[in-house]
C-alpha cells in the first residue's frame, strides 16, 4: 500500500497543475495571468484551425490576437482552446475562456438567456445551398423531395427546417458532426444538396474533386452575423474587445496597413493621429496603453489584410468581400468615429 | 541380418494423400466435401478482393509527392502522412520541442517492454515505474533544465492518447480496488454506495461521461475556479475505468478461498493487514490478464475524446484532413491510424493471452 | 470487519472502548462515508445553482414542451419539425433501440458462426476467422464506423443509376430501397395467426417435455410448430383472396418514393457495431464450446444420440451457462457504442440530444437525460438476462 499512497500523492501533485483563475473582474484577471484564453473552432479552415506546424490560423484566431495586442501590446499573448458547438457557451460562462471567437451567430436569446455579450461582427454570413450543376436546379424552391446534407451548426438545422416548412416542401436531412465527413459524403453523392453558411460552402466547393461541377444557389435563407462574445459582468473588457475589432475596420477605412503604419505615425490627419495614439486620449478612455490601436495594426493588420490572408480570393477558400467589404465599397463594415 | 518382411514393409510408402504438401492440403483444406466447398469459396473471394486492393495501395499510389500529384492517380495518396506526420503525432507541441514527447513515449514503451517478463515484477519495478512516470511528466511539462513550460492544453496527438489511457489506468487502479473492497464490505451503507457507483458508471456510455466533463463539469465548480479540458477528460476516463477495474478485482477477490481469510484472522491480522499481505497480492495476480484487457479497451476508447474536441491522434488526423489540400486522402489517413492502433492493441492483446497461459499453468 | 474482536465480545469481559468495537466503528465509518458523499453532492449542487443563477441560464425541463423545429430523417413514429422536443427525443430513443435490437440479434448470429468457424478443421477458414477477430478487436470502433460509412456512400451509384438486381429492389448511395406489399387486411390476419401458432407451439413444447419426463416418449414439438408456422399463415393469405399488390419504389425528382428504405447511415452503424461486437462474441462462443469436455460428447454419442440431439441436449445447455454472462455485457457494450452514431449522422438519442442542447443551451438537462436513458436500457437488459441466466442454470441438476 506504500506504493498506492505514493501514487495518490503524485496524482494530487498533478492536480495542482490545474489553473485556478481568480474571480472578479475579467479584465483584471486577464491582466494578472498575462494572457487571454480564447475559445475557437478547432476545425474550420480559414476561421480557426491549426496548420501543419500546430500554429493557429484563421479570421477568428486573428481577432483574438488583436485583442491580445490591444491589452498587452503583444499579439502572441493569447492561448487557444478548441471548442465544440455544445461546449462553447458553457466554457465562456464558467470562465474557462475569457473570449469566444468561434463563428458564433449573434441572436437575441443568446444575449439574454445565455448571459453573453456579443460585440462588433467580424464576419457577416448567411445560410445558402450548394448543388450539383447536372441536376439542373436553378432555385432553392425546386428542392422538393431532396436529400440535404446539413453542416453541423447551431442554427443551420433550424433554418433549413424553417425554409422547407415555409415553402411546403418535403426533404430528408443528413446531419453529421464533422465537416470533413459531411463534405466527403456530399461529393460522393450521398445528398443532392449541401446547406451551410455561405462562407463554408465556398470553402467546401474549393476542395471538391471538380469544383466546376457544383453551383451555389442564389437564395440566402438566413442572416448570420458572426461575432466575438464575452460574458456579462465586465463592461470595460467588453468595450476593449468591441473596439479591438472596430480598430481593424477603422484602420482599413483610414488606409493604414501593417506595412505603412510606422509612416502613418507621422501623418498630419488628426483622425489618424488620434487613432494611432499620437494624439492621446483613446487609450486612457479604454484603460489601455495609448499605442493599443497601433499594436493591433502593426502586429495583426487591418481587417482587409486579415480577411485576405485567411479567407480572401488568394486562399483556397477564395471568398469575395461581399457584405464584409467596407461600407464605402457597398459592404456592411462600418466603424464609429474613434474620438 | 534382417527379415525380408520388414524390409518390404519399409519400402511401402504411406499414400501420397497423407504426407507432404498434398497431405497437408488434404488434411487441412479438403478433408470433407463441405470443407472443400468452403475452401474454394474462400479462395475465390480472396482472389476477387486482393488484387485490386494491392493495385490501389502499392502500384498506383503516391508516396511522397505533393498534394497536387494525387489528383492524377487512381491509387492511394499516402503522401498525406509524411507531409503532416509531425502534427498528427505531436499536435500542438511547440516547434523544436518535439523530442520531449518523443523521448517520453520511448521511455514509456521501453518500460512496458521491460516489465513484460514476470520475473521482473518486484517492488523495485513499481518504484521504477513511478520514477519514470515522473520523469515523463517533467519531460512533457518542462520548466526545469532550460526546457520551456508546455501546458497540458498543448499536449496532443499520440502522447495525449497514451497519457489518457496509461495514466488513466494507473490512477484508476487504487480507486478500483477500493470500490471492489467496498462492494464486498459488510457495511450496508458503504456497500450500497459502491454498488450504485459501479453499476451507474457501467450502465452509461463513456461518451456521456465525456460530455459531462466537458459541458457540465465547469458549472459544478465555484465561480472563478476552472480545471483545464484535458484534465477533466482524464478524470472522466479515470472514473469510468475504475468501475470496470472494480468488477475485475472483485472477481479476483471472490476466487480467494475462505480458508485464506480464516487463516489470516486466526493469526490475529487486522483487516488492513489481511488485505495488504494475504488477499490482494494473490487476487491481483489472478486478475492481471483481464486488467490488460481493460487497458486495451481504455486505449481504444480514448479515441472518443475526438467528440469533445480534444486533440488526440484521431482528432489531429481529422484536422489535417479538413485542410482543403488533403481532404481527399481521408481513407489513406484512416488506414494509417488503423494500423497504428492495431500495432499497439495487437501487442497488448497477444501479451495478455500469453500471460493468461503462463499464469494458468502455475496453478 | 474485525472478526477476532467480534467473537471475543461474547466472553464476559469489560466492554471495549468504542473505537475497538467493530460494530460501532462500522457505524461511524458509514456515517462518515454518507456524510462525505452527501456533502460533496450538496457542494456541487449549490455551486451549480449559484452559477446558473448568476449567469441567468435557463433551467428545468420546460423546453420539452416547445417546438423542436428541426427535422429528423429516420423515425419509427410520425414526426415533423412542428412537434415538441419531447417527441423528437422519443424518436431518438426509438432509433437507439432499433439499432441496438437488430444489432444484438445479428451479432449473436454472426458471432456464433465466426466462433464455430474459428474451431473449424478447415485451416483456411479457421485462419480467416482468427484474422477477422484480431483485426476487429484491435481497431477502435469509431474508426471502423468512419470507414464503413465511407464505403457505403462511395461504392454505390447515385439514385438515377441505382443498381436494380431484382424487380422492386434498388441499391444506391441513398440506401437500400425495396418494394413492400400494399396494405391489406390479409397481412394483419397472417400476423395474428403466426402469433397464435407460436403460442400453441410453446404450450405444445411444454406438454411434450412433461410427457417425456413421465413416460420417456419424446414429441417433435419443434418440427410440428415450424410446419404449422409456415403453412397456416399461407392458408390465411389464400383465404383472403391472395392479394399481390405491391408498393413499388419509383424514382421521382431527387429520390425514390414509395417502398421501404434503409439508410446508409443506419446500415453503416449497424454493420460497424455488428462486426466489432461479433469478434468479441465469437471468442466467447469459442470458449463456451471448448469448455465442454470431449468425454461428454463421446458419452452422448455412445448413448446413441444423433448429432443434432448431442448439440441440443448436451452441448448447448452447458455451454450457454458459460456463454450468457459475458454475452450480456457484450450486448450492453453494443447498445452503449451505438451512441457513436452521432459521428456518422444516424439520428440516435445522443444525436437528437446534441441538437437539443445546441438549440436550447440546456446542457445539464441534456446530459442527464442521456445518462438516465442509457442506464434504463442497461439495467433492463441486465435484469432480463439475469432472469434468463437463472432459468438456464436450473437446467443443471
Amino acid at each position: 500500500m506504500k506504493f498506492t499512497k505514493t501514487l495518490m500523492f503524485t496524482i494530487a501533485l498533478c492536480l495542482l497543475v490545474c489553473t485556478v483563475a481568480q474571480a472578479g473582474k475579467d479584465l483584471d484577471a486577464v491582466r494578472k495571468k498575462g494572457f487571454i484564453q480564447a475559445g475557437v473552432n478547432g476545425g474550420v479552415f480559414g476561421f480557426g484551425m491549426p496548420d501543419a506546424k500546430g500554429v493557429w490560423r484563421g479570421l477568428d484566431v486573428d481577432t483574438a490576437r488583436a485583442v491580445a495586442a490591444a491589452i498587452f501590446g503583444d499579439a502572441s499573448k493569447v492561448k487557444f482552446t478548441p471548442l465544440t458547438a455544445q461546449q462553447r457557451f458553457t466554457a465562456l460562462q464558467s470562465g474557462e475562456i475569457d473570449l469566444l471567437t468561434r463563428n458564433a451567430t449573434r441572436t437575441l436569446s443568446r444575449e439574454t438567456q445565455l448571459g453573453l455579450n456579443f460585440v462588433q461582427v467580424n464576419y457577416y454570413d448567411g445560410q445558402g445551398f450548394m448543388v450539383l450543376k447536372k441536376l439542373g436546379v436553378k432555385s432553392a424552391k425546386d428542392l422538393d423531395g431532396a436529400t440535404v446534407c446539413v453542416l453541423p451548426g447551431t442554427t443551420t438545422e433550424q433554418n433549413a427546417a424553417d425554409f422547407f416548412r415555409n415553402n411546403k416542401m418535403k426533404w430528408n436531412p443528413v446531419v453529421i458532426e464533422s465537416t470533413t465527413e459531411l463534405s466527403k459524403a456530399f461529393f460522393a453523392g450521398r445528398c443532392d444538396v449541401l446547406t451551410s453558411d455561405a462562407s463554408q460552402l465556398a470553402g467546401i466547393r474549393a476542395v471538391a474533386p471538380n469544383p466546376d461541377d457544383y453551383t451555389i444557389l442564389p437564395e440566402i435563407i438566413s442572416k448570420e452575423p458572426l461575432a466575438p462574445a464575452v460574458r456579462h459582468g465586465d463592461d470595460q473588457f467588453r468595450d476593449i474587445v468591441d473596439f479591438s475589432v472596430l480598430a481593424m475596420i477603422n484602420a482599413e477605412e483610414l488606409g493604414i496597413t501593417s506595412k505603412n503604419v510606422d509612416e502613418m505615425l507621422k501623418s498630419k490627419n488628426p483622425k489618424i493621429q488620434r487613432f494611432l495614439g499620437v494624439l492621446p486620449g483613446n487609450g486612457k478612455a479604454l484603460g489601455l496603453d495609448e499605442k493599443w490601436a497601433y499594436n493591433i495594426v502593426k502586429q495583426v493588420g487591418n481587417y482587409g489584410e486579415v480577411f485576405e490572408r485567411n479567407i480572401g480570393v488568394k486562399t483556397s477558400l477564395g471568398l469575395k468581400r461581399g457584405l464584409n467589404a467596407l461600407w464605402t465599397n457597398g459592404g456592411l463594415m462600418y466603424s464609429p468615429p474613434f474620438k | 541380418m534382417s527379415e525380408p518382411t520388414t524390409s518390404r514393409r519399409a519400402q511401402l510408402k504411406p499414400p501420397v494423400t497423407d504426407i507432404g504438401v498434398i497431405g497437408w492440403f488434404h488434411k487441412n483444406l479438403f478433408n470433407t466435401w463441405y470443407n472443400s466447398l468452403l475452401t474454394i469459396i474462400t479462395l475465390a473471394l480472396l482472389a476477387a478482393l486482393l488484387p485490386p486492393l494491392i493495385k490501389w495501395a502499392f502500384i498506383d499510389s503516391v508516396w511522397y509527392g505533393p498534394a497536387a500529384a494525387c489528383h492524377d492517380v487512381d491509387g492511394a495518396c499516402w503522401s498525406v502522412i509524411p507531409h503532416n506526420i509531425r502534427f498528427i503525432i505531436f499536435g500542438f507541441f511547440p516547434e523544436g520541442q518535439a523530442w520531449r514527447p518523443a523521448l517520453a513515449m520511448f521511455l514509456l514503451l521501453s518500460l512496458v517492454v521491460y516489465s513484460r517478463k514476470r520475473e521482473r515484477w518486484r517492488s523495485s519495478l513499481g518504484w521504477l515505474w513511478l520514477i519514470s512516470l515522473t520523469v515523463m511528466g517533467i519531460l512533457m511539462y518542462g520548466g526545469i533544465f532550460g526546457m520551456p513550460v508546455v501546458e497540458t492544453a498543448q499536449w496532443s496527438g499520440l502522447p495525449l492518447t497514451l497519457m489518457l489511457s496509461f495514466f488513466g489506468m494507473v490512477a484508476a487502479y487504487p480507486l478500483g480496488i477500493m470500490l471492489a473492497l467496498g462492494r464486498r464490505s459488510r457495511m450496508p451503507a458503504i456497500k450500497s454506495l459502491c454498488i450504485v457507483y459501479i453499476e451507474m458508471i457501467r450502465g452509461v456510455p463513456l461518451i456521456s461521461l465525456l460530455f459531462m466533463s466537458s459541458i457540465m463539469f465547469p458549472l459544478f465548480l465555484p465561480e472563478g475556479i476552472t480545471i483545464n479540458k484535458v484534465l477533466r477528460a482524464q478524470i472522466a476516463i479515470i472514473l469510468f475505468t475504475a468501475a470496470y477495474i472494480a468488477e475485475v478485482v472483485r472477481g479476483g477477490l471472490q476466487a480467494m478461498p475462505r480458508g485464506q481469510y480464516e487463516a489470516a484472522e486466526s493469526l490475529g491480522l487486522t483487516f488492513n493487514q489481511t488485505m495488504r499481505l494475504i488477499i490482494l497480492p494473490q487476487a491481483l495476480k489472478i486478475v492481471i490478464p483481464p486488467t490488460v484487457g481493460i487497458l486495451l479497451s481504455a486505449f481504444k476508447d480514448t479515441s472518443l475524446v475526438v467528440i469533445i474536441a480534444l486533440y488526440d491522434v484521431l482528432k489531429t488526423t481529422k484536422v489535417t484532413l479538413s485542410n482543403p489540400k488533403w481532404t481527399g486522402c481521408s481513407t489513406e489517413a484512416y488506414i494509417f491510424l488503423a494500423l497504428l492502433y492495431f500495432a499497439f492493441c495487437y501487442a497488448m492483446s497477444s501479451y495478455s493471452r500469453r500471460l493468461e497461459k503462463e499464469l494458468d499453468t502455475s496453478y | 470487519m474485525d472478526k477476532p474482536t467480534a467473537s471475543l465480545s461474547s466472553l464476559p469481559s469489560p466492554a471495549p472502548p468504542f473505537w475497538r468495537d467493530a460494530g460501532k466503528r462500522a457505524l461511524v465509518f458509514q456515517v462518515l462515508a454518507l456524510a462525505t458523499v452527501g456533502g460533496l453532492g450538496y457542494y456541487l449542487f449549490s455551486n451549480t445553482q449559484a452559477n446558473l443563477a448568476r449567469q441567468s441560464i435557463a433551467t428545468g425541463f420546460d423546453f420539452l414542451k416547445k417546438e423542436a423545429s428541426f427535422e429528423i430523417s429516420e423515425s419509427l413514429i410520425p414526426y415533423s419539425a412542428a412537434d415538441t422536443y419531447a417527441r423528437a427525443l422519443l424518436v431518438g430513443v426509438l432509433n437507439t433501440l432499433k439499432v441496438s435490437f437488430i444489432g444484438i440479434v445479428l451479432t449473436t448470429i454472426l458471432g456464433t458462426i465466426i466462433g464455430i468457424a474459428r474451431l473449424s478443421s478447415n485451416w483456411l477458414v479457421s485462419r480467416l476467422a482468427r484474422s477477422f477477430i484480431e483485426l476487429m478487436q484491435n481497431i477502435p470502433v469509431l474508426l471502423q464506423l468512419f470507414f464503413w460509412y465511407a464505403i457505403f456512400y462511395e461504392a454505390f451509384p447515385a439514385p438515377r443509376q441505382a443498381l436494380n438486381p431484382i424487380k422492386g429492389l434498388f441499391l444506391c448511395n441513398r440506401g437500400l430501397i425495396f418494394a413492400v406489399p400494399e396494405g391489406h387486411p390479409a397481412y394483419s390476419a397472417m400476423a395474428w395467426v403466426l402469433v397464435a401458432v407460436l403460442i400453441c407451439g410453446w404450450l405444445l413444447n411444454r406438454w411434450g417435455h412433461r410427457r417425456q419426463e413421465l413416460t420417456g416418449k419424446s414429441f417433435p414439438a419443434f418440427r410440428v410448430t415450424l410446419f404449422a408456422a409456415l403453412l397456416l399463415p399461407f392458408l390465411t393469405w389464400f383465404f383472403y383472396g391472395a392479394p399481390t399488390a405491391m408498393n413499388m419504389p419509383v424514382l421521382r425528382g431527387f429520390n425514390f418514393r414509395g417502398g421501404l428504405s434503409v439508410s446508409p447511415e443506419f446500415s453503416a452503424l449497424l454493420l460497424g457495431l455488428v462486426l466489432y461486437t461479433s469478434a468479441f462474441v465469437a471468442e466467447i462462443v469459442r470458449a463456451g464450446i471448448q469448455s465442454i469436455g470431449r468425454g461428454q460428447i463421446e458419452a452422448a454419442m455412445a448413448l446413441g444420440l444423433r448429432p443434432g440431439q448431442v448439440l441440443q441436449l448436451v452441448i448447448l445447455p452447458q455451454s450457454l451457462r458459460v456463454i450468457i454472462p459475458p454475452l450480456t455485457s457484450q450486448m450492453l457494450n453494443l447498445t452503449k457504442n451505438s451512441s457513436l452514431a452521432v459521428a456518422i449522422g444516424y439520428t440516435d438519442f445522443v444525436a437528437v440530444t446534441n441538437t437539443t442542447i445546441n438549440q436550447t443551451g440546456q446542457a445539464i438537462e441534456g446530459v442527464a437525460m442521456i445518462m438516465v436513458v442509457y442506464l434504463a436500457i442497461s439495467l433492463s437488459t441486465s435484469l432480463f438476462m439475469n432472469w434468463y441466466n437463472k432459468r438456464m442454470a436450473l437446467v443443471e441438476r
